[in-house]
Formats: structure tokens, C-alpha cells, sequence
């Protein structure tokens, strides 16, 4: 287990700067969408075009651009993430009753203060959703990054793949699984508790 | 005929149906009526086998309905709900025709049959028949509704609060159709709702239930005079004496009025009297039983100080009894030299007095329901 | 990428054209066969679920929890369980396949609304006629959706099954990861690419016409 060690801290890594990355832009690009009409359509559907583009076809691409190695999978995994992000955002947005905000511009606030004193509170569970989903996909999506010669868990499952050794496809997978489960897990909690604490309620 | 025999349900320890037993004849529109929770919808989903009851029987037309496939039973009985539940994939005359074409009437049966309903309720088949549900009024829906319900001709049709979800306007409306095209059809109609309006409407007989038992079961006019129980004249709250319901003289009387002995004396009346503000009063004997009248001008015609007023008693009011028919009470109140009428109970005592005020407040308390002032 | 870059791509394909056709068949062959798999195991085991509910949870759960297995992982398990080339290859997609259509089927039908049952069972149809005149037509495009995603998912993993020998895209793919070739990947990545997306679009427009008008637009 111990030389496993390294590798699921480097898979954690990957992934989570990939997140990040995603998180900022995604979000960005939904408060985008929803304060720019026209605009919406056209993100939204780009984001879903990307989703749409095969996993090995992508990063293959990205490989391209980027060379083999750990920058190629985050950008693809960033690309992956935008996605729900950005949709969530948006709906998360979108839903706010209008009473809040006809409150909100009738107390004379900007448009900035709008959204961050009111419209991102009120979203947040829903935000902090769009991010959980992202990230328990992108562990999984992660493993492919040992094709275009990253690190990570992908790794062993690759190397069990060519030796035929199940041992070695396991002690990657389980970490994976085991990951994206206990996160799940956690994130849902903590989006219950949002839930409880947010606006809304 | 439709008939229960000791039909009971229960869910768990809560029993749903207590022993039902009754019958409903053909072409007759019966109501169930009663609180929530007294079993009147699960009464309607017994016949036609969306609920099975643990005991008893429910027959139709002689048969065991047990004994009949429910699906097949189902074909043979129209079934209206609340939530309308047409389906939205299909048209208007999809809908209708959804029974037909289960029965597997051929296209050139049944499209008759849908034209001729919608002709029936003023929707034009040209207009409406292919139109989806979405596409319609609530009130639209809901005729469509029954039209589904109506279009194998069943002889019996099952409606679980039909108009509940409609407004005021359009569920009258719907009421009148419904009425009318039962009677042109001569259907048998089973109708659950918990507005007694409502069922005062529509229905040849009330079946008012609670508590999975039936309270009463009778013609509205007979539920409106005779209430079995206090639980249905509170339900029928502003309905005691609607009009056409017969009413008595006690309806209209006012039992708050001023009474003196025969051996009061002239002075201590007219005391009362002011005090009351009133010009006349009832007199009378020591057992209490009316005596006659006295007014205020007559004391004063006739009065000496400490005289006793039964010496001075009038008898131009006329008497009437508790019971007397509120129209004969009317007329005698009309022609009434003293402008009011005495009631009497049975024992002669008196039990109030009608005056035209009285009268024209119980009058409107009939129509309008309970005044406050 | 310059113009000159772009150039040699397309000369590349020309040259190449009967392979990349060739790859383009089998990938399709790839979808094709595991989503019809997947349709005809999930769609009745969906419409089994929504009958019986207590069931359902733990099976969707379980469902859930295979979807988040990497799909590299799932191929080298069914390469240990079939060895190499096409069955092990279908045998993965199918799963993949069987898990979206699964969840849209019992979802579509199990949010029917109670009141059309209701109705239904009232009227007399048998329960084999409320699933196929209102449940399944309700449910539909909720389903056809389901497929949606089953074939974008299975395209994308379908690129895999060049790794354990079954072909398909992902054999140029993964030709031009292994040399570093770019004309390769490109050939492998763009057609793939561009079957998902088209077979998406496709998907979407065929949803939207059989969704019957009276469940378009205005609700009640």
C-alpha cells in the first residue's frame, strides 16, 4: 500500500487543482450567462459540446497542445468540470424568486452587490452541488491521464491492464472508488447542511 | 341497481366502512356526502373495484361484483375524478374514445359518438377534437372528463368529487350539465363531495356519511326538514330552512319578550314597558298560560293607578302554535289587527312572538344564512 | 495549428481514408450493439423496478455505484474475465449502456403522474394497457433521453476498446499516442468527436418529435 501512497496523493492533486481551476471559471461563466442574456444559450451549449467530445478524443487533443504529462489531464479534466458547474450556477441564479431582487434593487444595491450580498448566498447549495459532481467525475475521469503519460492512479490499473494482473487494476481502482465515494459522501452532507442554513430556508 | 350488503373496510386498526348497506336505483343520481374521513370516496371506489372491501357485498344489478373481472367491470362503469387525469399524450377525441376503442368499437362507431358529446356539452367537434388537454380550461378539461366517462354509455357513472378543483362559476355550470345530460341519459349516478350546495343541487337522494357509516340517507328536501343528526344540520349550516323547505311558526318567532302576571299592576307595567321600550305586552295566568294582550294605550285609556292589568286585557292578537305552517302564520301576521302574532306551545304557555321584524330576519337568515345583528 | 498542419491532416485522411472508414464501422458497430444491449435490459428492468419499488432503490444504487468504476478499470476487468478483442469490449460498453436508460426508464415512469393511473385503472385498462397507452408514452421522452446519454457515454468509451484489440476510433487514437503522431490522433479524435456530438444533436431532435404536442409548451 505504502508505494500507493504517493500516487493517490498526486491523483487527489490533479484533480483537485483541476477543480479549482474549473470552479472559478465555471462559476464565473455562469453568473456570465445569467447576467447576460443572449449569452447563456451559447455557453451553455459550448459546455455541453465539450461534455459531449469523447474522453480519449479530448485529452488526445489537449495532448497536442499541451505535451504529455500532468498539465494536459488537468485541462481536460477542467473542461470536463465546466459543465455542471456552470449550469448550476446558472439555475441556481435563475431560480431566486423575484421578490428578492426587485427587494435587493429597490434597497439600492449595484449589481455586484446584488449577486454577492444576495443572489450567491441564495445559489450556493446548488453551486457547491454542481462542484461535488465535478469533482467525483473527475477522480474517475482522472485515471485516464495515464495515456497521455500523466500520474495518478492510473498508473496501476494501466500497468495491471498490461500484465494481466487483477491485484494491480484493484489497488488503482479501489483508491478511485473508494475517493469518489467518500467524497460523494461528505459533500452531500455538507450541501444538506448548506441547504439548512441557506436564505431559502 | 347497485346494492351493498354489509360492506366494510378497514385500513389497520381504522375502520372505513362499517356494515354498509344500501341500494341505488337505476336512473337515480345519489350523493355521498359527509366530513373527510367518513369513507364516501372509499364507498365509490368499492364499486367499481379500485378498493376491494374486507366484508360484505356489493352487488350490481343482482351480481356479485366479486365475482366479475374488475377491468371488464370497469368498462362497463363511467368514472369521473377530481384531478380530471385525462391523458395528456392523447387528444381530445382520443380521450373520449379511450373506452370505445378498449371495448374495440370500430373507427366508424365510435367517432359518432364522439361528436355527438361534444355536441352535448357546446364544444364544437370541428374546434375541439383534436385539440390536446393542455390546450383547454380547467372547465373544458373536466367536460371532457365526463364525456370519457360517458362515451361506452355505461348505465352507471362514478364521479369522486368532479368539480372540486373548478371556480364557482365554472362548477355551477358544470353542475347544470351534468344534471341535465343525466337526466337526458338517464344515467344512474354515484357523486362524492364534501359541498352540501352541491349536493342540494343535484342530488335525488342524499347518502350522508360518517364515520364509515351512513347517518341518514334520504331526499335532499327530507335531509333539510328532518336531520337525523346534529352532525348533518351542522353541515348543512345556512342550508336549515332553505327556501322550499317547510318552515314553522317557532322559525320565525322571537322567544325574548315581555311577559307579566294578570295581577301586576297598571303603574309597575308601564314601567316595564318603557324600560323595554316596547308599547305592548302578554299577559299571563298564575300556570303561566297565555292570558291575552296589554298595550300601553289602553293602560292609559283605561288605567287608574294600582289596578291590576288582566282587567284591561285585549285579545285582538291572533294565537298561533309553535308548529303552525309558517305560510298561515304569515297571512295571520298580515292581517294581524296588533301587528304581531303570539306563539304558543303546546301547554298554552307562551313560547315568543312574531313581528314583522322577526319575521323579514328569518326570512333573511334563510336565504343568506346566519345575521349576525 | 497552421494552415500547412492542417493541409498534411487532410492528406493524411485521404491517404488513410479506407482505415478511418474502417474504424468509423466498427465504432459504430461498438455503439450500436451496446446500446441496443443496453436498451433491451434496461428498458424492461426499468419498467420491472417502477412495479416494484422496494426493489428499486438498492438496484439504482448499485447501478450508480458501477457508473463511478473509471471506465480503464472496467475494461481491464472484463480483458482478465474474456481476454482480448471484441466481446470483452462490448461487454463493458454494454454496462455503461445499460446504466442511463435504466435510471431515465424508472424515473420517467415512476413520475407519471397518479392521477393519469388513477384514471386509467378507473376506465378499465388493463395494467399491460396503462404501461403501453399511458405510462410508456408519458415516460418516453425521459427514455429516449436515457439513450441520449447512453450513446455519448458508450461513443466516448467505445475509444478505449482500441486499447484490449476490438477497434473502433480509438485504435488511430491510440496509434498516435504510441507514436507520438498527430495526424493520427486527429484522425481517430475528430470523427469520434464528431459522431458524438452529431448523434447527440440527432437524439435530441428525435426526442423533441415524438414528445406529443399536448406535452409540449403549456402545462396544466
Amino acid at each position: 500500500m505504502s508505494n500507493l501512497t504517493p500516487l493517490i496523493i498526486e491523483h487527489l492533486l490533479i484533480v483537485l487543482a483541476a477543480v479549482a481551476i474549473s470552479a472559478v471559471i465555471g462559476v464565473s461563466l455562469g453568473i456570465l450567462s445569467y447576467w447576460v442574456r443572449p449569452l447563456d444559450k451559447i455557453i451553455l451549449w459550448v459546455a455541453e459540446i465539450i461534455q459531449t467530445i469523447p474522453t480519449l478524443a479530448l485529452l488526445a487533443m489537449l495532448m497536442i497542445l499541451f505535451g504529455l504529462g500532468n498539465i494536459t489531464i488537468i485541462a481536460g479534466l477542467v473542461l470536463y468540470a465546466l459543465m455542471p458547474i456552470i449550469r448550476n450556477t446558472y439555475i441556481g441564479l435563475e431560480a431566486i424568486p423575484a421578490h428578492l431582487k426587485d427587494a435587493a434593487r429597490g434597497m439600492g444595491m449595484s449589481k455586484p452587490q446584488q449577486l454577492i450580498k444576495i443572489e450567491i448566498p441564495f445559489s450556493l447549495p446548488l453551486i457547491f452541488s454542481g462542484i461535488k459532481i465535478a469533482l467525483v467525475n473527475s477522480l474517475s475521469i482522472a485515471v485516464m491521464g495515464v495515456l497521455i503519460g500523466a500520474g495518478g492512479l492510473g498508473y496501476p490499473i494501466y500497468r495491471g491492464i498490461q500484465t494481466n494482473s487483477l491485484e494491480r487494476i484493484l489497488s488503482g481502482a479501489i483508491p478511485v472508488v473508494l475517493m469518489a465515494m467518500i467524497l460523494d459522501y461528505l459533500m452531500t452532507k455538507m450541501e444538506k447542511w448548506m441547504v439548512r442554513k441557506s436564505p431559502q430556508n | 341497481m347497485i346494492e351493498f350488503e354489509n360492506v366494510s373496510k378497514s385500513y389497520g386498526e381504522s375502520k372505513v366502512l362499517d356494515r354498509l348497506n344500501f341500494r341505488i336505483n337505476p336512473g337515480e343520481f345519489v350523493v355521498l356526502i359527509g366530513p373527510s374521513g367518513c369513507g364516501k370516496t372509499t364507498t365509490l371506489r368499492t364499486i367499481n373495484r379500485l378498493i376491494e372491501p374486507d366484508g360484505g357485498k356489493v352487488f350490481i344489478n343482482g351480481e356479485d361484483i366479486s365475482k366479475v373481472n374488475p377491468v371488464q367491470l370497469r368498462r362497463t362503469i363511467g368514472y369521473v375524478i377530481q384531478q380530471i387525469g385525462l391523458f395528456p399524450n392523447m387528444t381530445v377525441e382520443e380521450n373520449i374514445a379511450v373506452v370505445p376503442k378498449l371495448l374495440k368499437y370500430p373507427k366508424e362507431k365510435w367517432q359518432p359518438i364522439v361528436r355527438e358529446l361534444l355536441e352535448l356539452v357546446g364544444m364544437p367537434y370541428k374546434e375541439n377534437a383534436h385539440k390536446y388537454p393542455s390546450e383547454l380550461s380547467g372547465g373544458q378539461q373536466q367536460r371532457i372528463g365526463v364525456l370519457r366517462a360517458l362515451a361506452a354509455s355505461p348505465p352507471i357513472v362514478l364521479m369522486d368529487e368532479p368539480f372540486g378543483a373548478l371556480d364557482p362559476i365554472t362548477r355551477e355550470a358544470l353542475q347544470e350539465e351534468v344534471k341535465r345530460i343525466q337526466k337526458k341519459l338517464k344515467k344512474t349516478i354515484v357523486f362524492v363531495t364534501h359541498d352540501m350546495d352541491e349536493a342540494l343541487r343535484m342530488a335525488d337522494t342524499i347518502v350522508f356519511m360518517s364515520g364509515g357509516k351512513i347517518l341518514q340517507m334520504a331526499s335532499p328536501e327530507e335531509l333539510l326538514q328532518n336531520p337525523a343528526d346534529p352532525l348533518i344540520s351542522e353541515f348543512m349550516g345556512k342550508h336549515k330552512g332553505a327556501p322550499g323547505a317547510s318552515l314553522t311558526a317557532g322559525d320565525f318567532m322571537k322567544t325574548r319578550v315581555l311577559k307579566a302576571s294578570r295581577k301586576t299592576q297598571t303603574l309597575q307595567s308601564v314601567e316595564l314597558m318603557r324600560k323595554r321600550d316596547v308599547n305592548s305586552m302578554i299577559v299571563v295566568n298564575d300556570d303561566d298560560t297565555y292570558a291575552g294582550t296589554v298595550s300601553l294605550d289602553t293602560i292609559k285609556a283605561l288605567g287608574k293607578a294600582g289596578k291590576e292589568i288582566g282587567d284591561m286585557m285585549e285579545d285582538q292578537a291572533p294565537i298561533v302554535n309553535l308548529n303552525e305552517d309558517a305560510h298561515d302564520t304569515f297571512e295571520k301576521l298580515y292581517t294581524s289587527p296588533v301587528g304581531y302574532v303570539v306563539v304558543l306551545n303546546d301547554d298554552k304557555t307562551v313560547a315568543g312572538l312574531i313581528t314583522k321584524t322577526s319575521m323579514a330576519k328569518a326570512m333573511g337568515e334563510a336565504l343568506w344564512g346566519e345575521m349576525l345583528s | 495549428m497552421g494552415g500547412n498542419a492542417v493541409m498534411t491532416f487532410v492528406a493524411f485522411c485521404i491517404d488513410h481514408q479506407k482505415d478511418i472508414f474502417n474504424c468509423l464501422v466498427r465504432h459504430f458497430q461498438l455503439v450500436g450493439i451496446s446500446v441496443a444491449a443496453g436498451m433491451l435490459i434496461a428498458i424492461p428492468l426499468g419498467i420491472f423496478l417502477s412495479r416494484f419499488k422496494h426493489f428499486a432503490l438498492a438496484v439504482l444504487r448499485l447501478a450508480g455505484m458501477v457508473q463511478t468504476i473509471p471506465g480503464l478499470v472496467m475494461l481491464g476487468f472484463a480483458l482478465l474475465l474474456f481476454g482480448i478483442g471484441l466481446p470483452p469490449a462490448l461487454f463493458v460498453l454494454s454496462i455503461y449502456a445499460i446504466l442511463p436508460i435504466l435510471q431515465n426508464t424508472y424515473t420517467g415512469i415512476t413520475e407519471v403522474e397518479k392521477s393519469y393511473i388513477e384514471a386509467a385503472k378507473g376506465i378499465g385498462m388493463t395494467n399491460g394497457q396503462i404501461l403501453r397507452k399511458i405510462e410508456i408514452p408519458l415516460a418516453l421522452s425521459s427514455i429516449v433521453g436515457g439513450i441520449r446519454t447512453s450513446v455519448v457515454f458508450t461513443v466516448s468509451w467505445a475509444t478505449l476498446a482500441g486499447l484490449i484489440g476490438a477497434g473502433g476510433l480509438g485504435d488511430l487514437i491510440w496509434t498516435g499516442l504510441s507514436t507520438y503522431n498527430t495526424n493520427y490522433i486527429l484522425a481517430g479524435a475528430v470523427p469520434s468527436a464528431i459522431v458524438a456530438i452529431a448523434l447527440s444533436g440527432l437524439i435530441s431532435i428525435i426526442q423533441k418529435s415524438i414528445t406529443p404536442r399536448g406535452l409540449k409548451g403549456v402545462s396544466v
